[in-house]
């Protein structure tokens, strides 16, 4: 690093936060692709002849920005919680604590490398997964919009949860018991059109289905609900998560005694 | 129920001192760091450090401040280097390579700057620690224990060092249980007890206050416990403070009474470890200035 470290304030958190995950590729990039791949080759190679989806659309095709949208969420969520629960466990957290950095530093850098990982473990997945099945590029605004508000949330929903774990068996709770199963039943491996009517009314008061079935518009220019509505909610949901977090950041909950 | 860490303690630091924090285990010796530094707020009070207030200007106090944590702690992630040079990014310095290559020559860092810090030694750890702290160019270091557990060389290196950059204008605040280095080092001392500040003097003045002699000797089995709750005890060595030569001849002939036999019988001057052990017993003597307590 000898040569002129140029980061300051939030950018050289955003740096670190970067550079944390990256020292540890192979377990926070690698892993959750090969994990895509495995249920691209399971749930596309079972599934395939028996699901149909938007009519013309293969299920191999129609699966890969679920899963693509999938790996984003859970990775977004695991940079910030991991991250900080880490530091806090470790006692390094008082390196940062120590710092003139303010809230909204820390909130930008933390949701900024959040989404720096999510976005690199979508796309490498998307370019594993675009071999089984190849979806269109319909309208990649609305890709790249879905993409980046998605793991925004879900870096700010891993900042809150991070915060609030105080050691890793209440963080296992909030990964498997929240983001795992409000991740799975969001229409990742199906269209919701597919579900009865009661599910389909429960899956449209889980966000996450908006944030796929958004994403998924940007690929096919179908969706099960508007891009627009789902762009409402998404960043509804957004909004009030960044507040939270924002404050509890600006208190120090849990970390400022 | 909520543990008051401290109570009505009140004091300042002047620029370019060198101050001591001294108190027992549970004294608020680190609670009151905690304050200075924004890692815990106080229920009522504040701190001010070149007259900014450390909630209100957070930003502007905490540039100040270089606190070396008792804790050791590292991330795991990085090397030496990369860890001095993400934490100058957080205040705000660029380019800071000559500063960090100062620092790791001065600590005894220099060859082990591309090293993880998961592959250090809990000394090395330390100098990091140290390294860290100081990496912005504070003028007021905060040092809670910096010594607790390192060896002579590192003490030596450290004291050096920080004893450099006091010459050179900086404030330092100290807390330790080496009672010695605190003597050596320290132009005013504080000293607290269950949250309370109970004595605050410059360093000789408190060296004055105490008894001005110490009697030392060895015996070969124990004390009786009426004489042994006078003495400072440490395995044979015991330490009656004797303020003239009739004390120290009562103390012997107690001694002789109690059927022991006192070798090795030296007469001492009166270190900071007496001082501070007849202020802790309440027997605070009367040069020692109290510490200005609000009512």
């Amino acid at each position: 690093m000898k040569g002129g470290f140029e980061m300051t304030g939030w950018k050289a958190l955003l740096y670190k936060e970067v550079l944390r995950f990256w020292k540890v590729g192979f377990q926070t990039v690698g892993a959750p692709i090969l994990t895509a791949v495995l249920y691209m080759l399971i749930f596309g190679h079972v599934l395939q002849d028996q699901v149909k989806v938007y009519g013309s659309v293969s299920y191999t095709a129609f699966l890969v920005p679920g899963l693509v949208m999938m790996s984003v969420l859970q990775n977004a969520f695991a940079n910030s919680s991991s991250s900080l629960i880490q530091s806090k466990l470790m006692g390094n957290l008082v390196f940062l604590l120590l710092t003139p950095l303010s809230h909204w530093h820390w909130f930008v850098a933390y949701v900024g490398s959040s989404v720096v990982r999510g976005l690199a473990v979508g796309a490498g997945v998307f370019v594993v997964t675009v071999f089984f099945g190849q979806p269109g590029f319909v309208a990649p605004v609305w890709i790249v919009v879905f993409a980046v508000l998605a793991a925004s949330l879900l870096g700010a929903l891993g900042l809150i949860a991070g915060l609030w774990a105080e050691k890793f068996d209440q963080m296992a709770v909030f990964q498997n018991f929240i983001i795992m199963p409000m991740t799975f039943l969001s229409g990742v491996f199906y269209s919701i059109h597919s579900l009865p009517p009661t599910w389909q009314i429960v899956s449209h008061l889980n966000p996450f289905f908006y944030m796929i079935d958004g994403f998924r518009y940007g690929f096919f220019g179908v969706s099960d609900v508007s891009p627009w509505l789902s762009l409402g909610i998404v960043a509804s949901a957004l909004l009030v998560t960044s507040a939270v977090a924002l404050h509890l950041l600006k208190i120090g909950y849990k970390i400022r005694h | 129920m909520a543990v008051q860490a401290l109570d009505r303690v009140s004091f300042d630091i002047e620029q370019g001192e060198f101050f001591g924090l001294l108190g027992p285990n549970g004294a608020g010796k680190t609670s009151l760091i905690s304050i200075l530094a924004g890692l815990s707020r106080a229920s009522s009070g504040r701190v001010l450090v070149h007259g900014s207030d450390v909630v209100a200007d957070y930003a502007l106090t905490r540039r100040q401040l270089g606190v070396v944590p008792q804790e050791l702690v590292f991330d795991p992630f990085f090397t030496v280097r990369e860890a001095l040079c993400i934490q100058s990014g957080y205040f705000g310095i660029k380019h800071n390579d000559d500063w960090i290559d100062e620092l790791l020559s001065s600590l005894g860092l220099a060859d082990k700057a591309q090293a993880n810090m998961r592959q250090l030694s809990g000394g090395m750890k330390r100098r990091v620690l140290v390294a860290q702290a100081l990496v912005h160019k504070p003028p007021v270091i905060v040092l809670d224990e910096p010594t607790a557990g390192v060896d002579v060389e590192l003490r030596q290196t450290l004291w050096q060092f920080i004893a450099k950059l006091n010459r050179q204008g900086s404030t330092v605040l100290l807390t330790t249980h080496y009672l010695e280095e605190a003597e050596a080092l320290c132009s005013r001392i504080a000293m607290l007890k269950q949250g309370r500040m109970v004595a605050l003097a410059s360093t000789s003045d408190l060296l004055q206050s105490a008894s001005s002699n110490v009697l030392r000797f060895k015996v070969d089995s124990e004390l009786p416990a009426a004489l042994a709750s006078q003495a400072r005890v440490t395995g044979r060595i015991v330490q009656f403070p004797a303020h003239n030569a009739l004390e120290i001849e009562q103390y012997l002939a107690a001694v002789r009474q109690a059927g022991l036999t006192a070798q090795d019988v030296e007469i001492r001057k009166a270190d900071l470890e007496d001082v501070f052990l007849e202020v802790m017993s309440g027997k605070v003597a009367g040069a020692v200035v109290p510490a200005e307590v609000p009512a």
